[in-house]
């Protein structure tokens, strides 16, 4: 298979690939004068003060000034961006908030960014059929406030839920606390309408998510290489009758990874079940005050839901399973706020975890749920090994770990060591039948995991996916899929660190 | 013979057709050969190609073999008080999963727990150049790469051999229960929106003046939500009939069926369509043109799907504008550059 067999089609017309310029090249004054056009009158940014806001995104290590930042209004103005910038082959790198953990939208110097952020608008919440309309840059936590009046949420919520779009999380089908039981954004979206990079317009999926070919299914989580998307329509839900949390403490951590598989296998689907370590934990503690009952190594947060009657006898086999895998205390909450109180050390882990060194490098990998005592052991194994101390905070029902290593950038040599580790326990990860990344993407950041999780002949099969829909590479050019050339190079894992951006953010 | 033998004969005579040219149709069980459009080309039989390749019950993921009959993987998994997350149609004891992967249809259920398409994590797959490829994996969540195995859910087998599949699987509820309640289909609609979320649902049907609810969950809850529905007890087999597409009990005679796929509010007309799903899928056999069919779709607000009937020359689908149609073509040449699999079963593009 090579991409040549597709590159015999572009909207029928013959074409051959080609290479564009590495690095910034002067554009023509028409390139800009038809961009200005394209957009309203405060929709071009070009001045360097400008364009500081956009040079990365939540993955701060890396960073690259843009040549401007587009602002459009419309969907008419997204689609004539797309299509001067084809026109002229400038690479375009499509943006929400900015929230990626994983380099989505950290722009190319030799290019633009197209921010989203200003179609924000809810276009229509339909009660009868519990379905929202939606403009990308609407924010995740909107669609639920502005749902709520009909008793309805969106159930996808990522940590960074008040400030991530929903155009971003179609991006990176993205996840949160709650897809064990409500899924992730695919299995909540029903229809896109997406722009590819020649500016033409696509309507995929329908009121029940099927086509042709599932493209829709493809289209989310392929990290804003394939198109732009302009319009969202998700399925929302009814909000559960009834809803309670326990965080149950563990004397150690092995015990409370064995509680986490316990639930699963008994077959009890939470809400949400989340796991925190020592170091975690000691880290909530400082950070928010919340008590942990002395001597907890480790603890597990659970949640349940539905109608009361299933919602109670769920919370009892839950509690029954938790003291049987060894729980030595058990807190619950019910109201809102008593949840809030709860969950508060877990959603602020990553920024309580923040200060406890000058950096952290935050991983993503996912496993089956049985692997988790072994794969925990074999990280606090590699911890020691290193000499670099791995904070455990994650969503243990879903398999999918966030080892957050805890490292000093300025101290010479260290970086190289966090790379390593890292590599390794991707490499554990992979090693119990798991994936590099379960929820922040690939972005710039895992390109070199990527090696390790597929063959040549599968990443050859991705861009040439890839080119089927953007031909000429301009849509996040770089990101997502390595070259198998870079996978024959030298080189382990990539490494972030640094201030935790965004950091008035829950992170989970 | 062992999975890498097999994979290995499929990938050579996928391989050798490709040299040729030539198409091959992509049989499993042979259940449903008279859905979609004409079959072109020599046979390549899955069905030899079946069993479980991994199964751990405490994970509730299983990885299966494309020619395992569908009743085999349930009562696999019912053995551990399991099943499958999507309820899956099949025609027969002999449907198999990669069958079912292919056309991509979920039974009754769909609303509640999911379809086929969001319960596949992974798939190994043999391209129309011949080469074995496996994407997604085993695990719940994963976001590395593109997502390719939802891609082959309902491609009709135009996009790759699926060799292996990895499905997730739920607990088997404890108890079911199925009611039916005499009304219209306002009076349906009402009563699903005040139910659908609060009550353990797992299939809501409406046919000729009657709402079909099926139930399943924790004892005691079942029997409150039996209480609260009121109505006549049913029976489970109107779901599995509704589910396998055997619809004449219920008005629909099987010659010539599609798929019009609505919103759920959208009213029942025509009136002799049965609605599952809680109305989002209409069943409708009717001598209609593929044109009338697909006017009347887009007056609902969605769309439709052919299932079977005497004309095979149409699409299976309405057919995209151009732009959109082409896009579907280089898809789909990306991963079957000649055409070699199931040729022209979906379109008669490509």
């Amino acid at each position: 298979m090579s991409s040549s067999n597709l590159a015999r089609w572009r909207n029928g017309v013959q074409y051959t690939r080609m290479e564009q310029p590495r690095g910034p090249s002067p554009l023509p004054a028409a390139f800009w004068r038809e961009l200005r056009a394209a957009l309203p009158a405060d929709g071009l940014l070009r001045k360097p003060g400008d364009l500081g806001a956009y040079e990365c995104d939540g993955l701060t290590v890396y960073k690259a000034r843009p040549l401007a930042v587009a602002l459009p209004r419309t969907r008419a103005q997204t689609g004539a961006v797309l299509h001067v910038c084809n026109r002229y082959a400038v690479p375009v790198v499509a943006r929400g908030a900015g929230t990626s953990l994983s380099g989505g939208a950290l722009p190319r110097t030799d290019g633009i960014v197209l921010s989203l952020a200003r179609l924000n608008r809810i276009l229509t919440i339909d009660p009868e059929n519990r379905t929202a309309r939606l403009e990308p840059g609407v924010r995740n936590i909107a669609v639920s406030e502005a749902a709520a009046a009909h008793g309805l949420f969106y159930a996808p919520d990522p940590s960074s839920q008040i400030a991530c779009t929903i155009g971003g999380n179609v991006a990176e089908n993205a996840g949160g606390v709650h897809c064990l039981k409500y899924g992730l954004t695919v299995h909540n979206v029903l229809s896109v309408r997406m722009f590819t990079s020649d500016g033409v317009l696509h309507e995929l999926g329908g009121p029940t998510a099927e086509g042709p070919l599932d493209l829709l299914a493809l289209v989310i989580g392929s990290e804003g290489l394939l198109g732009v998307v302009v319009e969202i329509t998700v399925q929302l839900k009814p909000r559960p009758q009834a809803v309670v949390a326990l965080l149950a403490a563990f004397r150690s951590l092995e015990q409370a990874a064995g509680a986490v598989s316990a639930v699963i296998a008994a077959g009890i689907v939470p809400a949400g079940l989340e796991l925190m370590d020592h170091l975690a934990i000691q880290a909530a503690g400082a950070y928010t005050g919340q008590h942990y009952p002395p001597g907890t190594e480790a603890v597990v947060l659970a949640e349940v839901d539905g109608d009361d009657q299933t919602c109670a006898m769920e919370h009892a086999h839950l509690r029954a399973i938790l003291d049987r895998q060894g729980a030595f205390a058990i807190d619950e909450a019910r109201s809102e706020e008593e949840r809030r109180r709860l969950w508060a050390g877990r959603k602020s882990a990553f920024p309580a975890v923040g200060r406890l060194a000058p950096d952290y490098y935050c991983m993503d990998g996912t496993i089956p749920r049985r692997a988790l005592v072994e794969v925990l052991a074999g990280i606090a194994a590699l911890s020691g090994q290193y000499g670099l101390p791995v904070a455990n905070v994650f969503h243990a029902g879903d398999g999918n770990l966030h080892p957050l290593i805890l490292y000093d950038a300025r101290r010479p040599g260290e970086l190289a060591r966090v790379e390593q580790l890292g590599g390794d326990i991707l490499k554990l990860c992979l090693a119990h039948g798991g994936t590099i990344s379960g929820e922040h993407g690939v972005g710039v950041e895992k390109l070199d995991g990527m090696c390790a999780q597929f063959t040549p002949a599968e990443l050859v099969a991705f861009h040439a996916l890839k080119a089927a829909f953007d031909p000429y590479e301009l849509l996040n050019r770089g990101k997502a899929i390595p070259t198998p050339a870079r996978c024959v190079e030298p080189g382990g894992m990539h490494v972030h660190g640094g201030h935790m951006p965004f950091g008035h953010l829950e992170r989970y | 013979m062992s999975d890498i033998e097999t994979a290995g004969r499929v990938c050579a005579m996928v391989q050798a057709a490709y040299e040729r040219h030539t198409p091959l149709e992509i049989i499993g069980g042979g259940s449903r050969r008279h859905f979609g459009r004409e079959p072109l080309g020599e046979p390549l039989v899955l069905a030899p190609h079946r069993g479980i390749v991994a199964y751990e019950p405490s994970e509730y993921v299983i990885t299966v073999r494309a020619g395992t009959p569908i009743v085999d993987v349930e009562a696999a998994v019912a053995a551990h008080g399991q099943v499958l997350a999507a309820e899956l149609p099949r025609a027969s004891g002999e449907s198999t999963i990669g069958g079912a992967v292919a056309l991509g249809l979920t039974g009754p259920s769909r609303p509640y727990a999911g379809s086929l398409r969001d319960a596949v994590l992974g798939v190994r797959i043999v391209t129309g150049t011949g080469q074995l490829l496996r994407f997604g994996g085993q695990v719940l969540k994963n976001v590395a790469g593109f997502d390719v195995s939802r891609l082959m859910v309902g491609a009709y087998g135009t996009l790759g051999v699926v060799m292996e599949v990895s499905l997730r699987l739920h607990p088997r509820p404890e108890e079911g229960a199925v009611r039916v309640l005499a009304c219209d289909w306002a009076g349906a609609r009402a009563r699903l929106l005040d139910w659908a979320g609060r009550l353990p649902l797992t299939g809501a049907c409406y046919a000729r003046g009657l709402l079909y609810l099926r139930l399943a969950g924790r004892a005691a809850t079942v029997g409150q939500a039996v209480r609260e529905i009121g109505g006549e007890a049913g029976s489970a087999d109107t779901f599995s009939a509704v589910r396998d597409l055997r619809l004449e009990a219920l008005g629909v005679p099987a010659t010539a069926l599609w798929r019009l796929l609505v919103p759920p509010a959208a009213p029942l007309d025509p009136p002799a369509s049965v609605a599952d799903w809680g109305g989002a899928q209409r069943f409708w056999a009717t001598e209609e043109s593929a044109g009338a069919v697909h006017a009347q779709a887009a007056r609902l607000g969605g769309q439709a799907m052919r299932l079977s009937g005497p004309d095979r020359h149409e699409d299976v689908w309405a057919t995209p504008v151009p732009a959109t149609m082409a896009l579907y073509g280089r898809v789909k040449a990306v991963l079957d550059p000649r055409g070699i699999l199931n040729r022209g079963r979906l379109s008669a593009m490509w």
